[in-house]
């Protein structure tokens, strides 16, 4: 039955690529529970259940404190870069001046610099400013970098939205802040969503910048502070800790992405925005 | 009540010309239709009136008032656009009162006023629907309404009808004809490819070519007295036979035009004579292919089913000499 065959053959490669993405997480989980020795054995199923790094992560200083930092950090970029990006897009897709394309690419060069070549021109800059150890200074830092990525895929987002849209709302009195705001935001919402959520993932992810543009442990974001988690001596690694950090951390990820999935798939498919 | 005034009006895009010095005056109340061939700029001279496009020289002016740089609002326009242009994400309710919304109307007005224009144009079932959920016709209506709604002094048309279907688009030719007649104190502009539309429609017709004005007048005007062999190759269906060379040298004229319904077959002893070589039949009327010696068939209309055979010999005359003469540069011959 080469039918069956085929169906066989392709829930086995289904089933290897979940377990390949998803195992890591899966000994994340099953390690954060685990307490003592207990850590240092091998074993791929949950043996025991005990909360008890959760809890002392939750209650040592000031984990709490940096969650909230990723969460307002990673809130502001998204919130920041998006406006930005989408007034900035529709002068791009829509209003025709000189040096328009040359912008364009200029905005893409940008997001191809390596972090580490930046690093110490940026650190100097935010000096400058004052933002140093603040987190303005961190959000400040990861706009520059979300920005070209927002601009340009919503550049090409805008530009594939029928023209006689505009003029009709031109003809019907709008300016381009209504235009943008009553008739291409509600057009846009796919593009909005994808973009935001994966500048969302970008700032909570972001470990280089926080680890340079911070020093005092009330203004550290998540991944910085769970780097830096020690145990009681310099040669221990408290792993259940980690652990269990590493869970928290993921799981406002997770609940966006479920949160958004269905705006995110049709995000991708979009363009089919006829009148 | 709005006259329009085009003094000189050019247009490029760099330095391509689209509009090359137009000067017209579209009267109070007048349903005003611009034609041409693709590319003649119609659309562009109704998007520069309309305040799309930035005017390159000349003035245009709304009442004896220079509009040049007014926005389309400003000008007290309202435009119906080919491809209906309606918000998706909104009900034709909310389509219908966007504009109102942002003039700042208050809500009983535009309550009022929406219904109004739902009613005329028989959209009041649907003005919680969301365009996606409405065929063609319907969404070129609720775009009408749109524009009804705004009271415009002068309502532009850009090729409403193009993107429907055969039987929809003569139903709605007659709704526009309705409403030319019930917003009798609106002066209407018109862009077409289509020379029925244009006949049917129009108070008066600006014909279009390259740019340039070829001729304004009545319906009638161009079809009786054409300005040019473009013109009369333009207005017409099936378009005017044109004969060059002896069949034109016997009128003193270097092109002439015979319209296919001001020929008629005789037994014998007609202007022309030459083969059948092709009919076509419409039920209602033929059209015979006949070959005179001329570089083209010349077409003749017919009452009724074809009479004759291909391959037999026909006589052909013009109709109480109906026929016009043109010059070498294709304006109509003077002596």
């Amino acid at each position: 039955m080469p039918v069956a065959i085929k169906n066989t053959a392709f829930y086995a490669l289904v089933v290897l690529i979940v377990l390949f993405a998803v195992f890591p997480f899966y000994y994340a989980i099953i390690t954060s529970f685990k307490t003592g020795s207990a850590l240092f054995t091998i074993e791929y199923w949950p043996t025991s259940f005990s909360l008890a790094n959760y809890v002392s992560v939750i209650e040592a200083g000031s984990f709490p404190r940096n969650l909230l930092n990723s969460l307002i950090v990673s809130g502001l970029v998204v919130a920041l870069s998006l406006l930005m990006a989408v007034t900035a897009a529709f002068a791009l897709a829509r209003v025709r001046f000189r040096g328009r394309s040359l912008l364009l690419l200029t905005i893409l060069s940008v997001s191809m610099f390596p972090q580490i070549a930046v690093l110490a021109g940026l650190f100097e800059v935010i000096r400058l400013l004052g933002l140093y150890n603040t987190l303005w200074g961190l959000i400040f830092s990861y706009t520059i970098f979300t920005l070209p990525f927002t601009v340009w895929v919503l550049t090409t987002f805008m530009r594939d939205l029928p023209i006689e849209i505009e003029e009709a709302a031109i003809v019907d009195g709008a300016t381009p802040w209504v235009i943008i705001t009553k008739v291409f935001l509600p057009l846009m919402w796919p593009a909005l969503v994808t973009t935001g959520l994966l500048a969302f993932i970008a700032a909570w992810n972001e470990f280089l910048f926080a680890l340079t543009f911070t020093s005092s442990t009330e203004t550290r974001t998540v991944p910085v502070i769970i780097a830096l988690l020690s145990g009681a001596s310099a040669h221990e690694v408290p792993w259940g800790l980690i652990m269990a950090a590493s869970v928290i951390v993921t799981v406002p990820l997770v609940v966006l992405v479920l949160i958004f999935q269905r705006k995110i798939i049709s995000g991708l498919t979009a363009g089919g925005v006829k009148g | 009540m709005t006259v329009i005034r085009l003094n000189n009006v050019r247009k490029s895009f760099g330095t391509f010309d689209v509009i090359k010095g137009v000067d017209l005056e579209i009267n109070p109340c007048e349903f005003m239709v611009f034609v041409g061939p693709s590319g003649c700029g119609k659309s562009t001279l109704l998007r520069l009136i309309a305040g799309l496009e930035d005017i390159t020289s000349g003035t245009l002016a709304f009442d004896e008032k220079v509009v040049n740089s007014l926005t389309p609002s400003q000008r007290g326009i309202a435009m119906v656009f080919q491809s209906y242009a309606l918000y998706p994400h909104m009900t034709v309710y909310d389509n219908m009162a966007f504009g109102l919304k942002l003039a700042k109307g208050g809500a009983d007005e535009i309550k009022r006023r929406v219904n109004e224009a739902a009613e005329m144009l028989q959209i009041t079932d649907y003005l919680d629907r969301l365009p996606k959920q409405l065929s063609g016709g319907q969404r070129q209506r609720v775009a009408i309404g749109r524009a009804i709604v705004r009271d415009p002094k002068v309502f532009l048309f850009d090729e409403p009808l193009s993107n429907l279907d055969a039987a929809l688009r003569v139903q709605t030719r007659l709704e526009i004809a309705k409403l030319h007649a019930k917003m009798h104190e609106t002066t209407m502009i018109y862009v077409t490819h289509d020379q029925v539309e244009a006949m049917t429609l129009a108070d008066r017709i600006c014909v279009l070519r390259d740019g340039n004005v070829e001729q304004v007048g009545t319906p009638m005007e161009l079809y009786e007295k054409p300005q040019s062999t473009f013109v009369a190759g333009f207005i017409g269906s099936p378009k005017m036979n044109f004969l060059t060379e002896k069949f034109a040298d016997a009128y003193k004229a270097h092109t002439l035009g015979v319209r296919p319904e001001h020929l008629e077959v005789r037994e014998k002893a007609g202007t022309w004579a030459g083969k059948l070589i092709h009919s076509e039949n419409l039920g209602s009327e033929s059209y015979l292919y006949i070959d005179i010696g001329a570089k083209e068939p010349l077409v003749v209309r017919q009452d009724g089913k074809p009479s004759r055979q291909p391959g037999d010999l026909l006589h052909v005359s013009p109709i109480n000499d109906n026929v016009h003469r043109f010059d070498q540069s294709g304006y109509p011959a003077r002596a």
